[in-house]
């Protein structure tokens, strides 16, 4: 027993010397991340802002009814409430409210008329500013456009049904831990998709049960928990950071080799950031490798080609072995 | 001389025509290629062809490592420290000059003793440390929620496969061998014709 563990042990500590060097592997993502630390930050409209949070910053708010004279307690509606501590870590934290609403918003008891207020979309902002030219926002507009989930806007589909304005954080491009950004892109897709209320805003279809229609896919929990759905389910665009291009189902990714390969898709798509070094100590696709471990794509080319000498070399030997063998045999037939 | 029981011959071919699926299979999964799918296997059937074989494999094991404990089959794999070395020089002398020179079989198969010790060996390695092995890794494979997340800092994910493809190469390679090696009887059919009928018909493998 004592043999056999010295024997594991020896095996992996040995493979940790000399195939990938642990520190090596792990040590790009934190080089890559020059995060800046923004959790100090502090919102110049931070006061401005706290006179709506007051009552949308939580749940039960409290006014004075003048036509009553009284305090009023009463349940803010759930799709009103700005959570401060999401807002103030989202990408959007210096904003003010009004920079995005309308000034009259200001005013208490809101105007009714307020409520058809016309809500800006990211290309509001973001489209036509040198500021952002990097993120191609208008690309990203444009394979809106032609992704499944337009077809649905006359219902109400629109960018904030996927990236909450008020709590959206690019999370891939910046992560250092890439399972939770994998949950949190997740989660948006999850959010209708298995949220049948949601779901039903937006479209007459049945309910989708998502484990079911994922049956065919093995290790389905394991697929879950590391990779997004739009990496199946979005066209690849390189010049996006993230394909915004949602597919019918029918045109889902469902081959294994798309990702299970040397030339595996998630490549372009889920370590797009990090896919500088396609190969790390031999690995193909080598920077999975800082987060998951994907069969067929992360094969190791050293091993490999060690697999492959070890191979002729038997068959070069039982080679060898055959012609004395056959040399042997015809000097026997020729001495009968 | 009958040597071959039938349990043993149904496990070995048994075990055989598993291998092979899952050395075909395996190899699908490793070295698959968008643009090669159809050379070998696909990836999905690949992966539910070799988890099949895998399952059956292993509760082949299982019996065949039982059957070893309840029969007297298990002694054949008894490895005695007296002369192991020497004995194992002398076949592997046999092997690469001695059987070209006509000289005779150093230990000849009696119903005493199956293997020689070159075999002796090999097999115990193939069939107590790597298939074992194998089939653990495997199972890690097949279960990735129960594989250890990191080992001094490395995927456990990682290290899991790298040893079960290692154990498979190995055994594939065993496998390419100890074919060949059943070439040698006293015509290269009869130690094939033996694993089938259960009788040993010579003593020169």
């Amino acid at each position: 027993m004592k043999i056999f563990r010295f024997l594991i042990i020896s095996y992996f500590i040995l493979i940790c010397n000399t195939s990938a060097p642990c520190a090596g592997v792990f040590s790009f993502m934190q080089d890559s991340q020059s995060t800046k630390d923004t959790t100090k930050l502090v919102s110049p409209y931070l006061e401005d802002n706290e006179r709506c949070l007051k009552c949308h910053g939580q749940s039960r708010y409290e006014y004075t009814n003048e036509n009553l004279g009284r305090q009023i307690k009463a349940m803010m509606f759930s799709e009103r409430i700005v959570k401060r501590d999401e807002f103030y870590n989202s990408n959007h934290k210096n904003f003010s409210c009004t920079d995005c609403h309308s000034e009259e918003y200001t005013k208490f008891p809101h105007s009714g008329e307020l409520r058809m207020e016309q809500k800006l979309n990211c290309i509001d902002c973001h489209g036509g500013d040198e500021k952002f030219a990097q993120y191609h926002f208008e690309e990203i507009e444009a394979e809106y456009k032609q992704s499944t989930h337009f077809k649905m806007e006359e219902e109400g589909f629109s960018c904030w049904k996927c990236h909450n304005p008020h709590s959206y954080k690019i999370s891939v491009r910046n992560s250092s831990n890439l399972k939770e950004t994998i949950a949190y892109d997740n989660a948006i897709c999850l959010n209708c998709h298995s949220d049948f209320n949601r779901f039903q805003l937006l479209t007459d279809r049945e309910e989708i049960n998502i484990i079911q229609k994922h049956e065919w896919l093995p290790n389905q929990a394991s697929h879950f928990a590391n990779v997004r759905c739009i990496e199946c389910h979005s066209k690849i665009n390189n010049n996006i950071p993230v394909s915004h291009l949602i597919r019918p189902k029918e045109e889902a990714v469902r081959l294994c080799n798309e990702c299970h390969s040397k030339n595996s898709i998630l490549m372009a798509s889920l370590y797009k950031f990090e896919s500088k070094e396609q190969r790390r100590d031999g690995f193909f696709n080598g920077i999975i490798l800082n987060e998951s471990y994907v069969i067929g794509a992360n094969r190791n080319e050293y091993l490999n080609l060690l697999s492959l000498l070890i191979f002729a070399g038997v068959i070069g030997v039982i080679g060898t072995h055959i012609f004395f063998r056959i040399r042997r045999n015809s000097k026997t037939i020729n001495r009968d | 001389m009958y040597l071959y029981p039938k349990w043993i011959r149904i496990w070995h071919v048994l075990n055989g025509i598993l291998f092979l699926i899952l050395i075909v299979t395996g190899i699908s999964m490793q070295y698959t290629d968008k643009e090669s799918t159809s050379y070998v296997v696909g990836f999905a059937k690949a992966v539910k062809m070799h988890n099949f074989a895998a399952i059956v494999l292993t509760i082949n094991y299982i019996l065949f490592v039982t059957g070893n404990f309840l029969t007297n089959n298990g002694k054949y794999y008894r490895i005695s420290k007296k002369n192991f070395l020497a004995d194992l020089g002398s076949q592997f002398k046999y092997y690469s000059w001695g059987m070209f020179k006509g000289e005779k079989h150093p230990f000849p198969v009696t119903e005493e003793r199956k293997f020689n010790p070159l075999q002796k060996i090999t097999y115990v390695l193939a069939m107590y440390l790597a298939v074992p092995l194998l089939i653990i890794s495997g199972i890690g494979l097949f279960f990735p929620e129960i594989t250890i997340g990191s080992f001094f800092g490395i995927s456990g994910l990682i290290l899991t496969d790298i040893l079960h493809i290692t154990m498979g190469f190995f055994l594939s390679v065993f496998m390419v061998v100890h074919i060949y090696t059943c070439t040698l009887g006293s015509k290269p059919t009869s130690l094939f014709r033996g694993i089938i009928t259960g009788y040993h018909v010579s003593d020169d493998h």
